[in-house]
């Protein structure tokens, strides 16, 4: 009976230290929205005059000539759509590969010597991948496609799924460890063989996993601008047909990163470059949109993660 | 632009204010010169300015855009010792200075030249004015519609952004015709740097590219251009730039009211004798003697 003020004393003090630690801790979560939400009406006021100085028709129409008052955005557009499609077409396979490599086939030395590797991938400057791409990517895919140049589209995406990897098998790789070891020993004991376990087992239970890793890598990819703007040849051209794979294109990024440098303050084509962060802003919002809301129907199913 | 440039010049203006300050009332002699007009040319004045307060701390150069009109209505105004200019005066314009008691004397201190490149392998070694304006277009799109190559055209250009890119535009793809609405074909690529432009000529044997003549390497194969079919190919060097016969090519100017005297002319020996180390850096073509000479 005697301890009990102390006791109660004791719970007081932890109750509003925690209660400080609790409350700091929303601040922070709630600045981060806030700063995206800051960052996106900075994004509106520069941008937003553009919607009304360009007729919509000429904003969506298929020529860029900044320069000279033309402000078809559509090229842009298409052309980062089209690197970022590739490129994960390219990665998602060797991505996920790589990660059930990793995580269910390979001895214990290699993981541990692959895992750090991959990491490390992770860290390469993107304009030291770049200058690969101009150097090494570009010269390989002109004489091998016989393209007129080597600064394509597939160029870019081939330097953004090598950027994408990284992420994309670290994700999926946690995503593959999280599977709980009955799932492999069920599939093994019912007379699944080692490949069949993983491949209809193991990696369909880590689907969402794995459509997080994509999302991540896509946002990775959609976003980047030096190595795109080095290696795609910035031709604003509308890609229509299945060969503007292997012709160059011109990104929203590398647009934007070209022109702003110089363009005058207040001008349209400064509001017209805001737009074009609105746009890239919008889209990458809506895929992490569709991540999001992927996952959590996963998940309310039962699946994991 | 010109806000662009007021904005260095401001910026520049006021880093140098800091330390002459106390200087100032120390040593009161301080000569200060106004130096406005081409937007080509403000770079370069900027640089030059700079160096010259740091070796000469006793002058103060202010540099501003503008243009090169306006450069050159200040000297007729008398507000300004130096206009920069990257067109010759008119006729007009020098009869205006004389009314105004001025006699504009005219100093050439840099060459902007654009080299056409492309790949050593390249069989095509002379272009006309007319044939870079086709292919530049869009209008040619194969090597073997202006000469021995094969191959498709792959064109490169400076980004849009690039005072070469206009001029190049202006030029050479509309001819020098005011009234011109040709624009760059869209197929062509955009490069973000002079590097950009070398890399890619140097690996691709069906490209072409141009940029400013201070940029070009030796490992690239630099096209002589004619103004018409008649002839003739002229290779860009710093005598054809100065005796006018190279198509794709000005030279800088800066005017000032009267024959200099006292710090205007030490500046103005100064930049057409020392200064022309920093014209390279720039990405113009220094005077005759220092451009060929190379770094």
């Amino acid at each position: 009976m005697k301890d009990a003020p102390l006791v109660n004393g004791r719970n007081r003090r932890s109750r509003s230290s925690e209660l400080a630690l609790e409350t700091s801790i929303r601040v922070l979560g709630f600045s981060t929205i806030a700063f995206v939400g800051l960052i996106f009406l900075f994004l509106l006021r520069e941008g937003v005059p553009v919607f009304f100085e360009v007729p919509p028709g000429s904003l969506f129409s298929s020529r860029w000539y900044p320069t000279f008052g033309i402000f078809g955005t559509l090229p842009l557009i298409a052309g980062s759509l089209l690197v970022t499609v590739l490129s994960i077409a390219i990665a998602l396979p060797l991505g996920v590969a790589t990660a059930v490599f990793v995580r269910e086939v390979a001895p214990r030395w290699a993981r541990e010597v692959l895992k750090p590797i991959i990491e490390v991938l992770a860290g390469i400057p993107s304009v030291v991948l770049g200058f690969f791409g101009m150097t090494v990517v570009a010269p390989l895919v002109r004489d091998l496609l016989g393209a007129p140049t080597g600064l394509t589209a597939f160029s870019g995406a081939f330097i953004l799924a090598y950027m994408a990897l990284p992420t994309i098998i670290s994700v999926a790789e946690d995503a593959l460890d999280s599977v709980p070891r009955g799932y492999r020993d069920a599939g093994l004991a019912m007379g699944a063989t080692r490949w069949q376990t993983i491949w209809r087992v193991v990696v369909p239970a880590a689907r969402s996993g794995i459509l997080t890793a994509v999302m991540l890598g896509m946002g990775r990819a959609i976003g980047e601008t030096m190595a795109v703007m080095m290696v795609t040849g910035n031709a604003a051209v509308l890609p229509t047909s299945l060969q503007a794979i292997f012709r160059p294109v011109r990104t929203m990024t590398a647009t934007i990163a070209a022109e702003m440098g110089e363009v005058a303050r207040g001008s349209t084509h400064y509001h017209a470059l805001f737009g074009i962060g609105i746009i890239l802003f919008v889209v990458t919002f809506l895929i992490n949109l569709t991540a999001a809301s992927a996952i959590f129907r996963v998940r309310r199913k039962g699946g994991l993660r | 632009m010109a806000a662009l440039a007021a904005a260095l010049a401001a910026g520049c203006a006021g880093r140098h204010e800091a330390p002459a300050g106390p200087d100032a009332s120390s040593r009161p002699a301080a000569a200060s010169i106004q130096d406005t007009g081409s937007d080509t040319l403000v770079n370069l004045a900027l640089a030059w300015a700079e160096r010259y307060m740091e070796e000469n701390p006793q002058v103060r150069i202010s540099v501003t855009g503008g243009g090169s009109g306006t450069g050159i209505a200040s000297l007729i105004n008398g507000t300004v010792q130096i206009a920069n200019a990257s067109r010759e005066m008119s006729s007009e314009e020098i009869a205006e200075a004389k009314k105004n008691g001025i006699t504009p004397v005219r100093f050439t201190v840099a060459l902007d030249a654009i080299a056409v490149v492309a790949n050593r392998q390249n069989p095509v070694s002379g272009l006309t004015l007319q044939q870079l304006s086709d292919l530049y277009t869009g209008r040619m799109t194969r090597w073997s519609e202006v000469g021995p190559g094969t191959g498709p055209v792959v064109l490169l250009s400076r980004e849009s952004n690039s005072g070469t890119y206009v001029y190049f535009l202006e030029q050479v793809v509309r001819l020098g015709n005011a009234e011109s609405r040709l624009l760059f074909s869209p197929e062509t690529l955009l490069m973000p740097s002079s590097q950009g432009i070398s890399s890619e000529v140097l690996q691709n044997p069906n490209a072409i590219g141009y940029d400013g003549l201070g940029y070009v390497t030796p490992d690239q194969k630099v096209i002589a251009v004619a103004r018409s079919s008649a002839g003739p190919y002229v290779a860009p060097s710093a005598r054809s730039v100065l005796d006018g016969s190279y198509p794709i090519a000005r030279p800088l100017f800066m005017y000032t009211a009267g024959e200099p005297s006292g710090a205007v002319k030490k500046y103005l020996q100064w930049v057409t004798g020392e200064g022309q180390s920093l014209v390279r850096d720039i990405g113009f073509v220094p005077l005759a003697g220092a451009g060929e000479a190379g770094r």
